[in-house]
């Protein structure tokens, strides 16, 4: 019998119980980095720290890591939108 | 025994099929949240100063506190997809509903959180906000709406879990069929990635 494909390569405990202390550490580092002033690259850091966050949610808790490429590509895309959306957004109100 | 092997064959089952509708459904869900994302961030472009003073009235700790809860929650879901999928039926449903209690804690703090700052006066409409710079208003506003719509997404999660439990205990998600556990894990998960992004721009730009 043909068995979904991905299933044959679940995660174990282990993984997640790796990643939740990174996600905990992260927290962390984003809360104590918010103590300190970098100017304008502050809420750059923090939003840089909450996109590898989202990142590791993204591969491990919800799989995408070992879903099919086709997972991968939608997300992709989705993003590649949203992203664009913001870009133009702040391309217009900054030379307001 | 050949009837048998006919039902079986015509039972219709696609799992990759079901977790891509999930996935689509989320991507609207970034829409949803991402329209406020942009809301916030073309205001706050305006209102720097404001919405830094405004933020000092939130509450880092219970923030914290929440940030670390959630993202427990979303441990023990994705744990109990590993149970199920090794066959321990009730590891499994020890997780979900780990994750619900966790669900629920998060709501008790935010409620907390909320009654604070309504006996500060702070609440959409209220004269004391209505008194503050506009942009400290549309910090409130902001930040009501946010962490509301979240928070009704915590509410729905957690039903949604509730309801895969009940499912996990009748036998209906197994070691062999468990992709309905599986989306309601990819909602949990996004309403956690939500958080994560929330987390830094309402309670840390102080």
């Amino acid at each position: 019998m043909h068995k979904d494909e991905t299933h044959q390569h679940m995660h174990g405990y282990g993984i997640y119980i790796l990643v939740w202390f990174g996600l905990l550490t992260l927290t962390g580092v984003t809360v104590a980095v918010a103590g300190i002033n970098f100017g304008a690259l502050t809420i750059a850091t923090a939003l840089f720290i909450a996109a590898v966050k989202s990142y590791l949610v993204l591969t491990i808790f919800m799989h995408l890591r070992i879903e099919q490429k086709a997972f991968k590509i939608f997300l992709l895309v989705a993003l590649f939108f949203f992203v664009i959306s913001i870009v133009l957004l702040f391309a217009d109100y900054s030379f307001r | 025994m050949n009837t048998e092997e006919h039902t079986v064959s015509h039972v219709h089952r696609d799992d990759i099929g079901s977790r891509m509708g999930m996935w689509l459904f989320l991507f609207t869900e970034l829409l949803l949240f991402g329209g406020m994302f942009f809301l916030y961030s073309v205001y706050r472009f305006i209102n720097t100063e404001a919405f830094h003073i405004a933020a000092k009235e939130l509450n880092t700790l219970i923030g914290c506190f929440n940030t670390a809860i959630l993202l427990t929650s979303s441990l023990t879901m994705a744990l109990s997809i590993t149970a199920i999928q090794k066959d321990k039926k009730g590891l499994s449903i020890f997780f979900q509903l780990l994750t619900i209690l966790m669900a629920f804690g998060f709501l008790v703090n935010k409620y907390f959180e909320w009654t604070t700052k309504f006996h500060h006066g702070i609440y959409p409409g209220s004269d004391t906000l209505l008194s503050m710079d506009s942009g400290e208003i549309l910090f409130f506003g902001l930040y009501y709406v946010m962490t509301g719509l979240h928070g009704l997404h915590v509410i729905i999660g957690a039903v949604l879990i509730g309801i895969m439990t009940r499912l996990t205990a009748k036998g209906v998600i197994t070691k062999d069929s468990f992709v309905k556990l599986e989306s309601a894990g990819l909602y949990w998960h996004l309403v956690d990635i939500i958080w994560i992004f929330l987390f830094p721009l309402f309670y840390l730009i102080t």
